[in-house]
């Protein structure tokens, strides 16, 4: 198959060889399980349990609100410990809504597995059954897989490129998920493209995990609408836009979405969860966790139960050689960083990345030298140097004029840059900034809406009231007028006559 | 009688006309710039400024009275396009804008009076007369109105927690 090259890119090590060779190992269960409500891109989902009650694995503790949600599921069985903020595993260190669950070590499902024909059914019901599944995007955008799904509603979608470059550093759960359940992740590709009517499958894996290329090629091998294709190992290979680029040497529009060019990207993980959503209708209540970097004993890749503290994980693979000077969550070049090893693993996260004093060898930013290195290693075409300076004197639209929302956010920038310049964390920082300012705009504009509101509705209670006096007025005239009629019913017509036209003049009042 | 109706409908007319004349000649033309940042500002007249409403803050904003930054609610945001609009070249990077805040009713002390809902500029108050009264909170620009007139001091402002979704990185410490 021919490949298409995208620009810029970078080369870092791979660090992949201490866990590759390691099988898939399952965690046992821990006593307490920390299951946070917003664990995607979206609403945060709201809990159906109190604290207290017994539940079975796989049971509905949170369902999705509104329409990018995603629910969330038990674990494991056991009774619901509490429900309170925890720290999120995000570098904030805020805390989250979180559901603590104390297991029973039973471990029951809650469903009895009845496997069914996910070719019978139709798109929409495969959507359904994603969506209850709580599948999220399982490469760390953790973006709700069936909204995904639906797009084929309002695109044509011919072709799904499955995402298996793993292209970050240190991690390998996609690669030992792909040689060890080749046969599940193949048959959850087919249910996706089943399920999005695409014509072709193009699963994109780069050339540093031939086994797993080769374990894909021979579960794929029945069926010739699936093709594995090697790519070349370059950072940032696994983003969506560089990764379509690569295998079908199409360019996704500047702030479109793929699915406009008839694409969609799924991660290999997320095709894993499906098929076992669909299949088996049990819920995303696991995943493959790769616990690697320089301050870990013993590097594995394990699976483990969404909840499941860091700090567990890290003492099942031996600890730490040394005191970790930075804790990651996801890859070294796009992960978060971790405030601490109390927070729990979430459906995004692939890997815990421990990593040593010597390896993160923080040093002071140098002035920019205007090399531009960046320039050359941005895989988006764009000038990180001139965005970051702007950003840093505050001029977020001048840093807007320059691409800022066509940056990925990938790193490639600031692993190159010969002075240190955080320049990814400058983005972030402008476009959380842009983020504030659109919201206080929003608010302002809700404001404004909410005092004319007001103002039409003092407006509105005034001439309500000055009617009901009116009509007060002319009911009591009107009664006056009946008392004096029936006190002198002698008297003339004439004043009767004059009484009723006064009514009737105060009754256009009135009126 | 004939000539009462037409001397009265005849100097109606007349006056009516002479008024009509003197509106169109003696307008008092209002400076369209005035109007336009009225538009721009909240519309609450909640009196942060220390102007009495909104209309009197734009007009000391057109004639260089009062600096862009007038207005607390609009913050930063509307500071900009304030500047923005009467060409001003301000320095707002080092502007902070206040920590967001919102009122919050003490239930344990809240009579029902009904004040604080009379006074509140975008309705985001809601009860009832001897009902604890609530405050909804994404509709409350923490102007502090309520608090002042409250008897009881029940009514608290709470500056808002940032949580995870509305976190972002801040700028690095590091000069670059």
């Amino acid at each position: 198959m021919r490949l298409f090259k995208f620009r810029g890119g970078v080369h870092p090590d791979g660090h992949k060889q201490a866990s590759a060779n390691k099988a898939i190992e399952s965690l046992p269960i821990p006593e307490y399980l920390y299951v946070p409500v917003q664990q995607h891109i979206g609403a945060p989902a709201e809990p159906e349990v109190c604290v207290g009650e017994n539940i079975l694995k796989g049971q509905l503790l949170a369902h999705s609100q509104g329409n990018v949600s995603a629910p969330v599921h038990a674990p494991t069985s056991g009774v619901v410990h509490a429900i309170e903020n925890h720290t999120a595993p995000h570098p904030s260190g805020l805390p989250v809504k979180t559901i603590v669950i104390k297991s029973d070590g039973e471990d029951r499902w809650i469903n009895t597995v009845t496997p069914i024909d996910p070719f019978q059914l139709s798109a929409e019901e495969i959507s359904i059954r994603v969506g209850a599944a709580g599948v999220v995007g399982m490469g760390g955008a953790t973006f709700p897989s069936a909204v995904k799904l639906n797009l084929r509603n309002r695109y044509s979608i011919h072709t799904l490129v499955i995402n298996a470059a793993e292209c970050e550093p240190y991690l390998t759960c996609d690669d030992r998920l792909m040689r060890e359940r080749g046969q599940q992740v193949v048959d959850g590709i087919r249910i996706i493209q089943h399920a999005l009517g695409a014509e072709k499958v193009i699963v994109g894996i780069e050339d540093n995990k031939s086994i797993a290329l080769a374990e894909m090629t021979a579960s794929a091998a029945n069926y010739d609408d699936i093709t594995i294709t090697k790519v070349p190992t370059r950072y940032p290979m696994g983003s969506e836009k560089h990764l379509i680029q690569t295998v079908t040497g199409k360019e996704v529009p500047a702030r479109a979405l793929s699915a406009d060019i008839g694409i969609i990207v799924h991660n290999v993980a997320t095709a894993h969860a499906v098929h076992r959503a669909v299949r088996y209708g049990r819920p995303l209540v696991s995943r493959i966790v790769t616990v690697s970097g320089d301050a870990i004993r013993e590097p594995r890749n394990l699976e483990v139960l969404i909840g499941t503290r860091v700090s567990e994980l890290v003492a099942y693979c031996g600890g730490y050689k040394e005191s970790p000077s930075r804790l990651l969550m996801g890859g070294p070049m796009m992960g978060q960083t971790l405030p601490r090893d109390e927070v729990p693993i979430v459906k995004g996260a692939s890997g815990i990345i421990a990593l040593s004093t010597q390896q993160v060898a923080e040093q002071l930013a140098r002035p920019c030298i205007r090399c531009a290195s960046c320039v050359t290693a941005c895989p988006c075409g764009l000038l990180p140097l001139e965005m970051a300076s702007r950003s840093k004197k505050g001029d977020f639209q001048g840093a807007l004029d320059y691409g800022l929302m066509d940056c990925v956010a990938c790193g490639s920038c600031a692993y190159v840059c010969p002075s240190n310049i955080p320049l990814v964390q400058y983005f972030n920082y402008a476009k959380g900034e842009l983020t504030n300012k659109q919201r206080t705009q929003h608010k302002a504009t809700e404001t404004k809406r909410l005092a004319e509101q007001r103002i039409a509705r003092l407006e509105r209670e005034k001439q309500a009231k000055a009617e009901a006096a009116a009509k007060r007025k002319a009911q009591k005239a009107a009664e006056r007028a009946a008392k004096a009629a029936a006190k002198e019913p002698a008297k003339g017509k004439s004043e009767i006559a004059q009484n009723t036209s006064g009514q009737t003049a105060e009754k256009e009042i009135s009126a | 009688m004939i000539a009462a109706i037409a001397s009265l409908t005849s100097l109606g007319l007349g006056l009516g006309v002479l008024l009509g004349i003197a509106a169109k000649k003696l307008k008092v033309e209002t400076n369209p710039l005035v109007d336009e940042i009225s538009e721009m500002l909240p519309g609450t007249q909640c009196g942060q400024c220390g102007f009495p409403g909104c209309g009197h803050a734009a007009e000391a904003l057109v004639s260089g009275d009062a600096p862009v930054t007038v207005c607390p609610p609009g913050g930063r945001s509307l500071a900009e396009e304030l500047a923005k609009r009467l060409g001003i070249t301000v320095d707002l990077s080092n502007m902070k804008d206040d920590a967001p805040i919102f009122a919050k009713v003490r239930e344990a002390t809240c009579i029902g009076c009904t004040r604080c809902y009379k006074v509140c500029p975008t309705d985001a108050i809601v009860g009832a007369p001897k009902q604890i009264h609530a405050v909804i909170r994404d509709a409350c620009t923490g102007c502090k109105a309520c608090i002042d007139v409250c008897p009881t001091e029940c009514l608290v402002a709470i500056p808002i927690q940032q949580t995870v979704q509305t976190w972002h990185w801040p700028k690095p410490a590091i000069a670059a």
